[in-house]
């Protein structure tokens, strides 16, 4: 089943001489459960890509269905229950919500998704568990190193059970040992069924995708399937 | 969300940021402790008028001579009394007063107002005897020489001793006390009002000013309303009795109304307190802009954290509830805060005055403050919860 559909999708930033194409008419399926890694160098447009199936930015021309549903049709309300409900995002940089304690930025999206303080308290506590900050859970973002804070952010990301995980660069601000951490978390979403795309600059964080995508200046490059490598 | 939801979250954003949080109350404190504290200043400061003038009397006319000597003659004292042309007057006090030295064993006081009048003169200048008795009809008949005298006179002469019975000497002459007037507040800061000895016209005539014309007259109206009626009929009699001199413009007396003095005295006081509101008006905006620059900062630096919630899923009106959860909040309790602390001011005495809080002060800079927080917290928070999830992420 398809949960990703984007076609023809271009992105146009700015207007007249400084006019920027980003996205140069990207088309691109994703089924259920695959590991999609996608590279290019700095201004291939990977990060637009990623904002737009994000559903945090909107493409200029074309359409993107997520799983069958037009996204461009959705108003407000509902763009916010699909980013709640469907999408789990990690970001480059972390943005965790600053002088809020770990769990309590865990426990944001359910508290956006209406789920009793108890109830969402214990699944906090549990994703947090699983990312293995359990003993961290009080502790606020400038208490904690930078590969905890993403830590912190997949459990935000992976608390509601999303269908489709998106990172963008998750690993790019982090030490080895790190990166080897966060990586190992996506490894088993993926074993779980869970469908990801993340962007990379590095190759041996591309070589754990079973399909690599290269975007070079706003168009798709290259798209194969691979054999995942695992370290 | 349920709203105890939101206002938790609330809550947490308010204590996220103590300082800012604080400083914000603090302005909000100020401006409206400013505006009711300042308007129950000027309110104090006009009772406290009010009520001075109230204690002169405001059922009476005063009628005085000006310039010339002969003009308030017995004639026409005797001519004011007239139930014909004058129903409204009550009573007529003709007055003679001067400064006399009263002398009781071998103590002095310089008191400045002796006066010499009717008994009538108690009740339309507002000074009732505390201890003792007036004088009588029969004793201005007489010329009998008795004196009522004020509560500083009192305290000068007799400390700690009884003065009714006493017999004191003015200017060589042996006057017997046989009363003390009660306590009165002073109409203006200049005289004290409980400086006076009072007695019968007659005897004060034979020892001390002749038997030359009055100083003032005193005119009683029936009540309040008829003050100006028996102002007319006083006048109109005046008119006709009192000789113009050839050649002269103005009138050789002076009719003054208690009433009107009041009226001009709340009139000066109202002013005042406009004055006063208007000063802390703008404290209040001055505080105002304070929130506003606060608020626009506070949700320009938390563009980025608006972004985030957004991404997690937050619909608009969420972002929004919280934002004007908290300036309501903010200002709510700023405001509160500011109410308490004029009401506990309000207790002390400011620049001499007892300050009187008005209720619809405290209503209008409570909602002045609020809605100044609502408006200022919910505009940018609105435009930041309308921005693109990505775009308000990448704001700096």
């Amino acid at each position: 089943m398809t949960v990703l559909d984007v076609r023809a999708v271009t992105k146009v930033y700015g207007d007249g001489a400084a006019t920027v194409h980003a996205l140069r008419g990207v088309s691109l399926d994703v089924e259920r459960g695959e590991y999609v890694a996608i590279m290019g160098s700095s201004g291939s447009g990977k990060s637009t890509l990623m904002n737009i199936l994000g559903c945090l930015d909107i493409p200029s021309t074309g359409r993107y269905l997520l799983d069958g549903v037009d996204v461009s049709r959705l108003n407000d309300r509902q763009l916010a229950l699909v980013r709640n409900r469907r999408i789990g995002f990690v970001f480059q940089s972390f943005n965790l919500i600053p002088r809020t304690t770990a769990v309590a930025n865990v426990e944001l999206p359910l508290a956006y998704a209406g789920v009793k303080p108890a109830e969402r308290r214990r699944r906090a506590l549990v994703a947090l568990d699983m990312v293995g900050l359990a003993d961290r859970a009080g502790h606020e973002p400038n208490q904690l190193s930078g590969g905890q804070q993403q830590r912190v952010a997949v459990a935000r990301a992976l608390v509601t059970e999303p269908a489709l995980v998106l990172a963008d660069e998750p690993t790019g601000n982090l030490d080895s040992r790190s990166t080897e951490d966060i990586l190992r978390i996506f490894d088993d979403l993926h074993a779980a069924g869970r469908t990801i795309v993340l962007i990379t600059h590095e190759t041996d964080v591309a070589a754990r995708a079973s399909r690599l995508i290269r975007l070079f200046d706003g168009q798709i490059a290259s798209d194969i399937w691979q054999e995942r490598i695992l370290t | 969300m349920s709203l105890f939801e939101v206002l938790r979250f609330a809550v947490r954003g308010i204590g996220a940021n103590k300082l800012r949080s604080g400083l914000t109350m603090l302005g909000i404190l100020i401006g409206v402790a400013a505006v009711i504290l300042l308007v129950a200043v000027g309110n104090g400061s006009a009772r406290e008028v009010a009520q001075r003038i109230e204690a002169l009397g405001t059922k009476t006319l005063t009628v005085q001579g000006v310039g010339g000597d002969q003009v308030l003659t017995p004639a026409v004292a005797q001519a004011l009394h007239d139930p014909v042309l004058a129903p409204d007057v009550t009573s007529v006090s003709p007055v003679v007063s001067t400064q006399a030295t009263l002398t009781y064993q071998g103590t002095d006081h310089a008191v400045q107002q002796f006066v010499g009048s009717y008994p009538s003169y108690f009740g339309a200048s507002n000074s009732p005897v505390g201890t003792g008795s007036a004088f009588t009809d029969d004793d201005v008949a007489q010329g009998r020489r008795v004196v009522v005298i004020g509560r500083t006179v009192a305290e000068e002469l007799f400390p700690g001793v009884e003065p009714v019975g006493k017999e004191l000497t003015v200017s060589g002459a042996l006057f017997t006390v046989v009363g003390v007037l009660d306590e009165k507040s002073s109409a203006s800061g200049f005289m004290d009002a409980n400086d006076l000895a009072i007695a019968p016209l007659t005897a004060v005539q034979q020892t001390l000013t002749g038997y030359g014309a009055y100083n003032s007259i005193v005119v009683e109206a029936g009540s309040t309303e008829q003050v100006a009626d028996a102002q007319s009929q006083v006048s109109l009699i005046l008119s006709q009795r009192v000789h113009v001199p050839a050649g002269s413009t103005s009138q050789p007396y002076r009719i003054q109304n208690a009433s009107q003095l009041l009226e001009t005295q709340s009139e000066t006081a109202d002013t005042f307190t406009t004055l006063l509101g208007a000063v802390a008006g703008i404290s209040l905006l001055v505080g105002g802009i304070g929130i506003t620059n606060i608020m626009l900062v506070t949700v320009t630096e938390r563009t980025r954290e608006i972004g985030i919630r957004k991404a997690l899923g937050a619909p608009r009106r969420v972002i929004l509830t919280q934002f004007l959860a908290e300036a309501t909040m903010l200002s709510l309790l700023g405001g509160g805060l500011g109410v308490a602390a004029a009401l506990i001011g309000s207790h002390f005495t400011i620049v001499g005055v007892r300050p009187v809080i008005v209720p619809s002060s405290v209503a209008l800079a409570l909602c002045v403050s609020v809605a100044i927080g609502l408006f200022f917290g919910s505009v940018p928070a609105n435009r930041a919860a309308r921005l693109r999830p990505i775009d308000a992420l990448r704001y700096e």
